[in-house]
């Protein structure tokens, strides 16, 4: 871990308006994306109170979450009881593909064997083989979001692909990281069938977590990846592995099936997006469709038109890190100078990074660092530091609760980029606008129409 | 220590549920057990957050690993007339090392530092489940850093798995009363001077409350927490009546402190007006027998009357509007009971009232209010809420924000009455804001077209449709 010791956390003990979420909370998430599951947090049932109305202000969605409701007394004893209990009753109400179940805090101190709790519970429990069971440990006191996130698509991984002896040339695994949003998933989807390939992504947010309407009420996720989807990965001819997180899992896929993968750090940006669009050229030998040609075309003209408002403007960004790599590399691409990055974990992709300052810390680090910034790029939780220091604030990432449409934004490929670079520039151009018109600040503090929150206009 | 406590809370006297219940039952607690795998709802530390928060000029420290804090902040609609302390979210944040070596230390270091950068009036202490298990004990660190950084820090013992966000309530009060209440003593009394206790100002509601019992003379000594300041909070106790407004949350608070320092207390509701003129009546009532000027009760009256006939004229125009409509409303405890004699004045109909939250009492109440007929469902999935509003049962629903997509994907009107709405529905002015939302949604031309197939649909309900 010597490596990135270089960023050190902030040097204080009271975490001030965290950045940072819990890792059950991301691996909710990645259960979120297969179709007719149920994620099932082992730990006291505030834990899932807490993650569900998070999920519900973010993607204003109804979100499928259990609890094993450990009390004091299982919590001493051992929480195997409860565990197989709540399945039990998950599988008679709900009739669930999988059930995800996710460690915390609780049963973590404790020390819960899962791979035993797993085996026990097969054994005891034969009638019920054919509900899919995933287990992840996802501590609440180490690692963050992305952290559980990236443990339940691995665990999935493991406990779920199987080697495949033949090979279906068109289907496509990709591994979809947490930064990406339920329309990006969407996006790439549009991008890899343009090219008549049949992708299976893993998770698939953007099947569950896109305003889906039902025809009747779920207690489970409605729609995803399914189950036998994830078994016939190892069919594929190729795995797409987008985020730094997504690594451990696609390692593991390819040690498991030998279907080769083929790394991404971002999909956001024009040079990120070409070098996805060669692959795809590659696997299946076709010319990239007009309708992409098109989109790329486009966002040349866009990132033409936009970089004035771009050159040397002073932006501090604080996001999960695979997001904040993704974001910081954008700006930078389009001659921005990025002053503060601030992680809320540790992560091997903040090396990478380019920055003047990065560091693992809060949103009250972001304010401190942001006092001189043009701009700030971070969550729904940066709006009250952005309004008190004045800066204008791009919401990005989880959770964006004081925004419509928060999960389908889309940020990757040609056509992501273009509207992220003109959301972005425009927040410039309006606040230029505004200076010339000389009627800066009137309304208080300046911060570009209300962008921070204010009642500015 | 915490287990006392914990009993103590169960044998209340105070609550009515409690009366009824053998020894054995007292001793099993108020808090069904809770079923792995379909359970719902928030842990203790959430209902203590939820009472003491909205102490605004307080800083708010969670000892915890991340979940507890940085999953929740920034979720509450409590509103603040001056400091805005109580938004930042303070935690330690444990990691590993904390959990094997114990939080003790940072947890000194992390009060040392808010007090040291924020300066606040006092610090208040969460315990979560992870160092309740590792046995770090805040009640000593507390105790240590009161002394040392000479400002109240206080305690507040409540880890998610001792139960219920209704239990968190009652700890949280329990820490008031053994730290806070008492402990200052105000500039001035008066023979009119008033404590509410669970009123939260969500959306700003205690303002809607407040103007009028300064009109009628009756000073707001103290309010637990709505709106609250610690100093106003710790001379709670100087108070010639409490007012408890949600009667289970904090009813330990209202008889303790009838008990250590004679004041009475009385249970009553914002919500409605019958109830808001009635609640006014028995403040003023209550204030007068403890030695107040009986003009007092006067000048009630000649408000509860002026606010009445204002009232009912503003509601008039909705009557029409909502004639025939039906209202199914799913909300916990005081507000079932009071919600509904508030919608059937402005003229809806009341399907029936979810009733998983409620005393004996209040579900007593309800009866006597709507006979044996109406409909109290203690446990209701959402399954079957969404059969009933697909079925077209019901015109709108109303409820906590957890469920308002079994409304809304069944496309029936909804609308947010639990703790994150936006708009106040406290006192005569909020229940004209309440019909007015109501209304609002209600009118909505969106669900006409919402409900019709799309193009590739068709059958015998699309061309019904068609043909409106």
């Amino acid at each position: 871990m010597s490596h990135i010791q270089r960023f050190p956390s902030a040097a204080k003990a009271a975490l001030t308006n965290p950045l940072k979420m819990s890792q059950p909370l991301g691996a909710a998430l990645a259960y979120l994306g297969v179709d007719r599951c149920l994620p099932l947090f082992h730990g006291s049932q505030g834990c899932t109170a807490f993650g569900l109305v998070l999920l519900v202000r973010h993607f204003r969605e109804a979100i499928p979450l259990q609890t094993t409701a450990m009390d004091q007394v299982s919590t001493i004893l051992g929480g195997y009881d409860n565990l197989e209990q709540a399945i039990r009753t998950i599988v008679e109400r709900n009739r669930p593909a999988m059930i995800g179940v996710a460690t915390t805090g609780v049963t973590e101190t404790k020390g819960e064997d899962m791979g035993g709790q797993y085996t026990l519970f097969r054994q005891r429990n034969p009638d019920i083989a054919d509900t899919a069971l995933v287990f992840a440990n996802t501590p609440d006191f180490a690692g963050g979001f992305e952290d559980g996130f990236a443990a339940a698509v691995t665990a999935m991984v493991e406990r779920l692909v199987e080697p495949s002896p033949v090979r279906i040339p068109t289907q496509v695994n990709v591994l979809a990281g947490c930064h990406l949003s339920p329309g990006d998933v969407e996006e790439l989807r549009d991008i890899i069938e343009g090219f008549g390939l049949s992708p299976i992504f893993l998770p698939d947010l953007s099947l569950s977590m896109a305003g889906r309407q039902p025809s009747d009420f779920t207690a489970t996720s409605l729609g995803g990846v399914t189950v036998e989807q994830i078994r016939a990965m190892g069919a594929s001819a190729a795995t797409i592995v987008v985020g730094e997180h997504m690594r451990v899992a696609g390692n593991a896929l390819e040690l498991k099936t030998d279907v080769p993968s083929h790394f991404f750090s971002r999909l956001t940006g024009l040079e990120a997006t070409d070098k996805l669009v060669r692959l795809a050229m590659e696997l299946s030998g076709k010319p990239a469709p007009a309708r992409l040609r098109r989109q790329r075309e486009a966002l040349v003209d866009a990132m033409l038109d936009g970089h004035f408002f771009y050159s040397r403007k002073r932006i501090a960004v604080a996001l999960e890190p695979d997001l904040l790599y993704a974001v910081t590399g954008f700006l930078a691409d389009m001659g921005a100078e990025v002053v503060a990055a601030v992680s809320p974990t540790q992560s091997p992709v903040l090396e990478r990074l380019k920055a003047a300052t990065i560091m693992v810390g809060d949103h009250s680090d972001l304010e401190t660092l942001a006092r001189d910034a043009d701009l700030i790029v971070s969550n729904s939780h940066g709006r009250q530091g952005a309004a008190r220091i004045g800066v204008p604030l791009h919401r990005m990432g989880l959770p964006m609760f004081d925004r419509l449409g928060a999960g389908l934004r889309v940020q990757v490929g040609y056509r992501g980029t273009r509207e992220l670079l003109c959301d972005i520039g425009n927040l410039f151009l309006a606040r230029e606008m505004e200076h010339e018109h000389g009627h800066e600040a009137e309304e208080s503090h300046g911060c570009g129409g209300g962008s921070c929150g204010c009642n500015a206009v | 220590m915490l287990q006392d406590k914990i009993q103590d809370v169960f044998n209340e006297p105070g609550c009515a549920t409690n009366q009824t219940k053998s020894a054995k039952e007292k001793k099993k607690g108020c808090t069904k057990s809770l079923k792995p795998g379909a359970a719902a709802g928030g842990c203790a530390y959430d209902g203590a957050m939820i009472v003491l928060q909205p102490i605004a000029d307080a800083a708010h420290l969670v000892h915890g690993p991340i979940a507890c804090l940085g999953n929740s902040w920034d979720n509450r609609g409590s509103r603040s007339s001056g400091s805005q302390l109580y938004r930042t979210g303070f935690t330690t944040d444990l990691s590993e090392l904390d959990v094997i070596g114990g939080g003790e230390k940072k947890l000194y270091r992390a009060i040392k530092e808010i007090v040291q950068q924020y300066d606040p009036p006092a610090v208040f202490v969460y315990q979560t489940c992870v160092p309740a298990m590792t046995g770090d004990d805040i009640a000593a660190v507390c105790k240590f850093a009161s002394e040392k950084l000479g400002k109240p820090v206080i305690p507040v013992d409540a880890p998610g798995f001792v139960g219920s966000k209704n239990l968190g309530n009652k700890l949280a009060g329990e820490a008031l009363l053994d730290h806070v209440i008492g402990t200052v003593e105000p500039d001035y009394t008066t023979p009119t001077d008033v404590c509410i206790i669970g009123e939260y100002n969500l959306a700003g509601e205690l303002w809607l409350v407040k103007p009028l019992l300064d009109e009628i003379g009756i000073r707001l000594l103290s309010c637990i927490s709505g709106d609250g300041r610690y100093q106003e909070v710790a001379q709670a106790h100087r108070a010639r009546v409490t007012m408890m407004v949600c009667s289970q949350a904090l009813v330990n608070v209202g008889r303790k402190m009838e008990e250590r320092y004679g004041i009475p207390y009385f249970e009553g509701s914002f919500y409605g007006v019958s109830d808001m003129s009635d609640t006014l009546r028995t403040m003023a009532r209550m204030l007068v027998e403890r030695g107040a000027d009986k003009g007092l009760i006067d000048r009630a009256e000649g408000v509860i009357a002026r606010e009445e006939s204002r009232v009912w004229r503003r509601l008039e125009p909705y009557k029409p509007r909502f004639d025939g409509k039906r209202v199914l409303l799913f909300t916990g405890g005081v507000k079932s009971w009071s919600m509904v004699s508030a919608l059937e004045g402005a003229g809806l109909t009341i399907l029936g009232t979810s009733t998983k939250k409620s005393t004996r009492e209040d579900k007593e109440r309800i009866r006597k209010m709507k006979g044996e007929e109406f409909h109290q469902w203690d446990d209701l999935k959402p399954r079957d809420i969404y059969k009933m509003l697909a079925d077209n049962q019901a015109d709108i629903m109303m409820s906590g924000g957890r469920s308002q997509f079994i409304s809304l994907k069944a496309k029936v009107p909804w609308l947010d009455i639990n703790q994150e709405r936006h708009h106040a529905y406290a006192g005569y002015d909020g229940i004209v804001n309440l019909c007015e939302e109501i209304d609002k949604t209600l009118s909505n031309p969106i669900w006409r077209q919402v409900r019709r197939p799309a193009p590739w649909e068709s059958g015998p309900s699309s061309t019904l449709l068609a043909a409106e």
